[in-house]
């Protein structure tokens, strides 16, 4: 089985890697883009085929490691 | 005073703790991350500088769950001094024993610069040998130093005067200068609620010999051995 797990800043804080990227878009020319907000993925294999078991073990995985939830939210995906 | 150092790989500034804490009378032993227990009569466990995991993930977020820190945490759970210096800062937030987090400067650049920090009470045991107010000229030499923290617990810190160190400039104010990686209300090192662990960004360990530019990191130092 296999998911994926996506970490971004939660709205309000402040992102300064996401304001250069979007101030390097601007910079080439790039028009249309208003914000960037720059987040982290992670593709994960677990050996598990049970739905319920995987998303136990990877809410887990963010609660403990991958998330820090004073700044940060997690969603999954289970594939 | 018997101070047991945290060595996380990536760690490179326990050396320099050592050494500031056997100037000022310290007893210092170091322990692996893999480590278990702290040695037997630990007064004060050290989380030194560096780049823990190589800030993979992020600063402090793995050396944060490593095997050490459950002895740190039950050592500060009964009461034991606890310091984290700079990635040490980071892994106590990462781990939960002091709140909020460090995020990435604001001006995104790694700064590495002669400090001067405001000591906000001189009542603990990390600072009876400063004055309250005192301005100290220490250094800074980091890349996610950015104090962060949600406004209830920035409410509650100041609240219970758990604010240590305050980044200010040669009269104490506390200017945006000052501060150039944007930390909330200019926080440059807290307390626990109990004022037993304390985290810092800056460096006092680099400032305790005159040859290398000054010695007002040895209060910090002193407080604690004494």
């Amino acid at each position: 089985m296999k998911a994926r797990i996506i970490v971004t800043l939660k709205t309000g804080v402040l992102d300064p890697q996401g304001k250069a990227i979007e101030a390097a878009l601007t910079s080439f020319g790039l028009s249309g883009v208003d914000g960037v907000r720059q987040g982290k993925v992670f593709d994960v294999d677990l050996s598990t085929d049970d739905r319920a078991h995987a998303e136990t073990t990877l809410k887990t995985a963010c609660e403990r490691l991958l998330a820090n939830t004073v700044v940060e939210n997690y969603s999954i995906e289970i594939a | 005073m018997r101070a047991a150092i945290v060595v996380f790989p990536g760690s490179n500034r326990d050396a320099d703790v050592a050494r500031a804490l056997t100037q000022a009378g310290a007893e210092v032993v170091k322990v692996w991350h893999a480590d278990t227990e702290l040695p037997a009569g630990t007064d004060l466990a050290v989380l030194p500088g560096g780049f823990s995991y190589g800030d993979y993930l992020r600063c402090g977020a793995i050396a944060g769950r490593a095997a050490a820190m459950d002895a740190v945490r039950a050592h500060a759970a009964r009461g034991g001094l606890v310091l984290g210096i700079c990635n040490g800062f980071q892994i106590l937030c990462e781990s939960g024993l002091l709140p909020g987090v460090l995020m990435r400067n604001v001006d995104r650049r790694f700064i590495c610069h002669r400090q001067l920090l405001r000591v906000e009470r001189a009542d603990t045991r990390f600072t009876t040998a400063y004055a309250k107010d005192q301005v100290i000229d220490v250094c800074v030499a980091h890349g996610e130093g950015n104090y962060f923290a949600d406004a209830d617990t920035i409410a509650r810190l100041e609240g219970e005067g758990r604010v240590a160190f305050r980044y200010c400039d040669a009269s104490g104010a506390l200017t945006v200068d000052a501060n150039r990686n944007g930390s909330l209300n200019s926080i440059a090192g807290i307390y626990s609620d109990k004022l037993n662990v304390l985290g810092l960004m800056p460096h006092p360990e680099n400032f305790v010999e005159d040859l290398v530019g000054g010695t007002d990191g040895r209060g910090l130092f002193q407080s604690l051995a004494a």
